[in-house]
């Protein structure tokens, strides 16, 4: 075969497997134009890490999407008089924005309703673009990167708190409450984690702290002996580091080796009962920040829900549940699953969900977006103030916001004891 | 100098990781030139399965020793078995090719028994169980005190005794000499009588039998686990081995160790040497990042691995053969 | 068989063959776009790995020399493009300057990347190339502190699209009845580029420089005695290779409008060297073969797994990355064991590569 005749087989070939791409294009597309008078399914996406090192948290987030829609499908709304199934499309965007900005223009091709995802800041900024373009909605329940909602995108939301919210939050709880007169900063140098411990430095300066060290590792590292060595030789009083606790819990662990006797503080990528499982003992009493109000305050169904049908609740779950339930919410009010209907409704929803009251600002942003801190204790991470504008108030047990049924009996008198030991625990060092 | 100290049996103990990792490296491309890319998954398969033997067995009361040893127990017949199979599968009916498709072969079992694992232990990433009682023992006296802890001292020790037999191995035994009879001349060795596929497998069983050991020794060291933790060990491993002078068991084990100093006081110093106050002194421009933040260096601990792949080229660069020389076959 | 033999022996046959794959080509993504304009994209993304799976052939294929560390190149150009037309640094350079100037900058660390390597055997050249690849994406990860030149992690984006003819290519222009998209005009953009880019492989290949690549691969002691300097050769070897890969760079920024360290990792140096041996190292048609099927398998195989799952299984059982990248290493380890030389091998390789019979 000569060659122009084998490249023109070749042609022949990719535009043979497209025809088939095309044939499964009709199976998955399930939103169609809303003109169906029986049920109408709609599609809501979600996009996540479902491989790689952060895969059980993009996991995590599909579950509470699932739930959501599951939920929604129970209690069969109608929206413009016609009964509405959901249906989920759930994408892996393998942390990688390439990938991301890719499966982001397939989900667009197959006209899903809204995006709930990406996970990581870094693909879902790009992802956004080519959603925004399309007109759908895209919500992220973890992406913390302030920059996601500053382009002027319109169709850009975030359930979760952003790094220039929760930095300043956990700042000011070590320099306020943990009265930390020198700390050392660590990083992993990922946009999230240099984020929030850029943010953590800028208000640790201005509340005139004293910062000891300032070093940076990779978020793939597993041995940080060196930069804690180092770290030691400064005398901090409080290490705070911006990573996952794919980081955070060897960090922790190997500071505890080094007899560091600093407490540790981390961001809410760290803020997981995993960091107990990962440092051991060495994990008791580290203090962390979350975005939004803890779960124990919020929808205690919520988490009776997710438990029994996925084990345990990793991180963001709760945050792409609400994430989905906004969406479906802007639906309702909109009375449309037309995308270029409800988008705009996106900005009037407001609704208690499994983090507490959801509302967003003209940005996009989580309105009033709570900052939890937590403490670690007996293996498990617990909250133990609310951070509000700057404010620090002890978390009681008792939920702010009118949440449905009382907080867990449990967590009241737990959260309560837990708020006197804290103190004492400060004081003695 | 407390603090220096730390950082040497920090960089000792990381490099005595290496150490064992690259023994495996070692031995295969002493024999038949071929960078095994997949025993970084082999020590990761041996850390997954130590550690759900060692998580079964966690809750009965049988002293921690036991427990690791019953794993490691397990884990290395499992790697040897792993080790055999893709020898078997993807390397021997490859041995004629040329360099470049068992290199691609190589990449295309990491990335399969990446996968496979991660079938089997799930995605997410795994707390090893820290059932030995860590201990630390303190070199000097004063707050700095370096520190060395029971578990590092075990692994340097394991390390010393891992080189030490296969060293045995190697250059004391009839399965010795043969392996380096076929490391130097595969076809005279076959005249000879030495069976070759035999002598092959066997290195790369034995080498999986390491690669097993040093994924519970990195198991129990760091507390983690992740199907994909084998891939940068393994690099910086053959990294390592090859600084050394690859083909040479001393080689190997000096590589890791220089590797793990190399990293550690890099890690440690270079941001010293590069703080933006220091440089303000010498060179313009450095000024206003020294008012803002001068706690900063340019070059500091996040260039970690950097300074392991410097070392390298330039050891390359002016000594090809490794620090030891190299001890493979006249392959032209 | 003898009526096609004859038509196959018609001096106009060849022209028709050719007139037939240029008119496939150009009418291609309108067909693409009826299945969704997420092929035409993959596609886009395809080029660009056949771009860079021709640069890595001319360090592989034609000089013999392994680079594990090539997506170096590409992150360079991809960063220069970026910092030259972006709001990084408030430049807006037009991509007609830009793209040489990337081309340039990446021609640079070719040869610095290469000079220290002259020496090396194929497996530490490997292993060197691959350190080089992984210092250069660690340098752009953290070259944001004290000075920030990359941005680090957080990646430089609102990258500035292709501006031609008053067209701007990140959007949508209607010509009449036809709505071309941004992505189908990079399309065109692309294979125009990658057309030039095979042009000068061919020539390339057939010229004196080709050659002594050619016997350096081969032999380069013979080579050497012959009176040819090796060391220029591979020089320019990396030096042409990397060009071409800065070049793929830069229109990987104009495209994507977003670049970041993640995007220049290890795994992508790897699957581009997959790509030029799959698809028959040195033989400049079979490279393309070998990465336009990586760059598209995977992607049919995530559309398609998953409802074949759910028909036979009624539930997904593995999730359908996990048996993409199984199916990508196992077709990695069988492509090598029935054939090693590659899909589509030159008639030189094929006799240069076939694994000799007798027993060891």
């Amino acid at each position: 075969m000569n060659r122009p005749t084998q490249l023109s087989l070749a042609v022949a070939l990719a535009l043979g497997l497209a025809a088939c791409g095309q044939k499964e294009e009709p199976k998955k597309a399930a939103a169609p134009a809303p003109a169906a008078p029986a049920g109408v399914t709609v599609t809501i996406a979600h996009a996540g890490p479902l491989t790689g090192s952060i895969a059980h948290l993009g996991k995590d987030d599909e579950n509470g999407v699932a739930l959501a829609i599951a939920e929604a499908n129970a209690k069969k709304i109608t929206i413009d008089g016609k009964p509405i199934t959901f249906k989920m499309m759930s994408e892996d965007d393998q942390a990688d924005p390439k990938v991301g900005t890719t499966v982001a223009q397939k989900l667009v091709d197959a006209k899903v309703a809204a995006v709930v995802g990406h996970l990581n800041s870094g693909v879902t900024i790009p992802a956004s673009e080519i959603y925004g373009k399309a007109g759908i909605p895209v919500i992220s329940g973890s992406a913390t990167n302030p920059a996601l909602t500053e382009r002027g995108i319109k169709t850009v939301f975030r359930t979760v708190g952003r790094d220039d919210q929760q930095g300043p939050a956990i700042a000011s709880y070590i320099a306020k409450e943990l009265k930390g007169k020198k700390v050392a900063i660590v990083d992993d140098k990922t946009a999230y984690g240099e984020g929030i411990a850029n943010e953590v430095e800028k208000t640790l300066k201005a509340a005139k702290v004293s910062i000891v060290g300032r070093e940076r590792t990779t978020d793939k590292e597993t041995d940080f002996k060196a930069i804690l060595t180092k770290i030691k030789a400064k005398n901090p009083d409080v290490v705070f580091h911006g990573g996952m606790d794919a980081t955070g819990g060897p960090m922790l662990k190997q500071a505890r080796e080094l007899s560091i006797k600093a407490t540790f503080a981390f961001g809410d990528g760290a803020c997981t009962d995993e960091m107990g499982k990962l440092a051991g003992a060495a994990a008791e009493g580290m203090v962390c920040s979350q975005a939004g109000l803890p779960r124990e305050a919020a929808a205690p169904e919520f988490v009776k829900a997710y438990t029994a049908k996925y084990g345990e609740i990793k991180q963001y779950a709760p945050y792409f549940y609400d994430g989905t339930m906004a969406v479906i919410e802007a639906m309702k009010k909109a009375n449309s699953t037309d995308p270029a209907k409800f988008a705009p409704e996106m900005f009037n929803v407001a609704f208690t969900g499994a983090t507490g009251n959801v509302a967003f600002d003209a940005k996009g942003d989580r309105k009033d977006a709570e900052m939890t801190i937590f403490k670690l204790e007996g293996g498990k991470v617990k909250p133990v103030a609310i951070v509000k504008g700057g404010v620090s108030t002890p978390f009681t047990g008792a939920a702010p916001a009118p949440a449905a049924a009382a907080p867990a009996p449990a967590a009241a008198p737990a959260a309560g004891a837990k708020k006197e030991e804290p103190k004492k625990d400060e004081k003695k060092k | 100098m407390d603090i220096f100290l730390q950082q040497i049996v920090n960089g000792l103990t990381l490099g005595c990781v290496y150490a064992v990792v690259a023994l495996g490296y070692t031995m295969v491309y002493g024999i038949i030139q071929l960078i095994n890319f997949a025993h970084g998954e082999v020590v990761m398969i041996g850390c997954m399965a130590a550690f759900s033997v060692i998580v079964a067995l966690a809750p009965t009361g049988l002293p921690p020793l036991v427990i690791v040893g019953v794993g490691i127990a397990f884990a290395v017949p499992v790697c040897m078995i792993v080790g055999y199979l893709v020898e078997r599968v993807a390397y021997r009916p490859l041995r004629n090719a040329p360099r470049l498709a068992p290199l691609i072969t190589a990449i295309g079992m990491s990335i399969v028994l990446q996968h496979l694992a991660l079938l089997v232990w799930s995605r997410n990433i795994i707390a090893f169980p820290q059932i030995v009682e860590l201990r630390l023992y303190h070199l000097g006296t004063g707050e700095h005190a370096a520190a060395i802890s029971n578990i590092q001292i075990a692994i340097i020790l394991m390390s010393v005794a891992m080189m030490g037999g296969l060293i045995a191995l190697v250059y004391r035994t009839r399965m010795g000499i043969a392996m380096r009879a076929v490391s130097q001349n595969p076809q005279v060795a076959g005249l000879m009588g030495v069976d070759i596929n035999k002598v092959i497998s066997f290195t790369f069983v034995v080498g999986a039998a390491l690669g097993a050991v040093a994924g519970v020794m990195v198991g129990s060291y760091y507390g983690i686990a992740h199907y994909q933790m084998g891939f940068l060990l393994g690099l910086k491993a053959f990294s390592a081995a090859v600084l050394g002078g690859i083909g040479n068991i001393a080689g190997a084990v000096l590589g890791g160790i220089l590797m793990g100093l190399i990293e550690s006081l890099g890690a440690g110093y270079v941001g010293d040497f590069t703080n933006v106050c220091l440089l303000d002194n010498f060179l313009p421009g450095f000024t206003a990042v020294c008012e803002a933040s001068p706690e900063s260096s340019l070059f500091g601990s996040n260039y970690k691995d950097v300074y392991a792949f410097i070392v390298l080229i330039l050891v390359l660069v002016f000594r090809p053969q490794g620090l030891l020389g190299e001890r493979v076959g006249d392959r032209a | 068989m003898d009526p096609l033999a004859a038509l196959r022996k018609h001096p106009a046959a060849k022209w028709v063959g050719i007139a037939l794959i240029v008119a496939s080509l150009l009418a291609l993504p309108f067909a693409l776009q009826i299945a969704g304009t997420a092929w035409i994209r993959i596609t886009n993304l395809a080029v660009l790995f056949v771009l860079l799976s021709l640069g890595l052939n001319i360090v592989v294929g034609f000089a013999g020399l392994l680079d594990l560390g090539y997506i170096a190149f590409y992150a360079v150009g991809a960063y220069v493009y970026a910092l030259l037309a972006s709001p990084h640094f408030n430049l807006h350079l037009p991509w007609w300057a830009i793209l040489p100037i990337g081309a340039a900058v990446a021609c640079i660390f070719g040869i610095l990347l290469g000079a220290p390597t002259l020496k090396l055997r194929g497996d530490y050249l490997a292993i060197v190339t691959l350190g080089f690849g992984e210092i250069i994406r660690i340098f752009l990860n953290n070259l944001s502190e004290p000075f920030n030149l990359t941005n680090g992690p957080k990646g430089i984006t609102t990258i500035d699209s292709v501006k031609l003819f008053g067209l701007d290519f990140a959007n949508t222009t209607r010509f009449g009845e036809v709505a071309v998209s941004g992505t189908i005009k990079y399309y065109y953009f692309l294979l125009a580029v990658l057309v030039v880019v095979i042009v000068v492989n061919l020539r390339l290949q057939n010229s004196r420089i080709g050659r002594a690549w050619e016997a350096i691969r081969e032999d380069e002691l013979a080579a050497r005695s012959m009176g040819i300097n090796t060391r220029n050769m591979k020089l320019l070897a990396f030096a042409m290779g990397a060009s071409f890969g800065g070049i793929a760079g830069g229109m990987f920024s104009a495209i994507q409008g977003f670049i970041s360290p993640e995007s220049f990792i290890l795994n992508e140096s790897v699957m581009v060297l997959a790509m030029v041996v799959l698809g028959g190292m040195g033989n400049i048609w079979g490279v393309i073969l070998g990465a336009i099927l990586l760059s598209f398998v995977p992607e049919i195989l995530r559309y398609s797994v998953e409802p074949l799952q759910r028909a036979i299984f009624g539930r997904s059982i593995i999730d359908p990355e996990v048996i993409r990248m199984l199916l990508f290493g196992l077709a990695m380890v069988v492509m090598m064991l029935f054939r090693p030389a590659g899909l589509m091998p030159s008639a030189v390789r094929k006799r240069e590569l076939a694994v000799p019979k007798e027993a060891l």
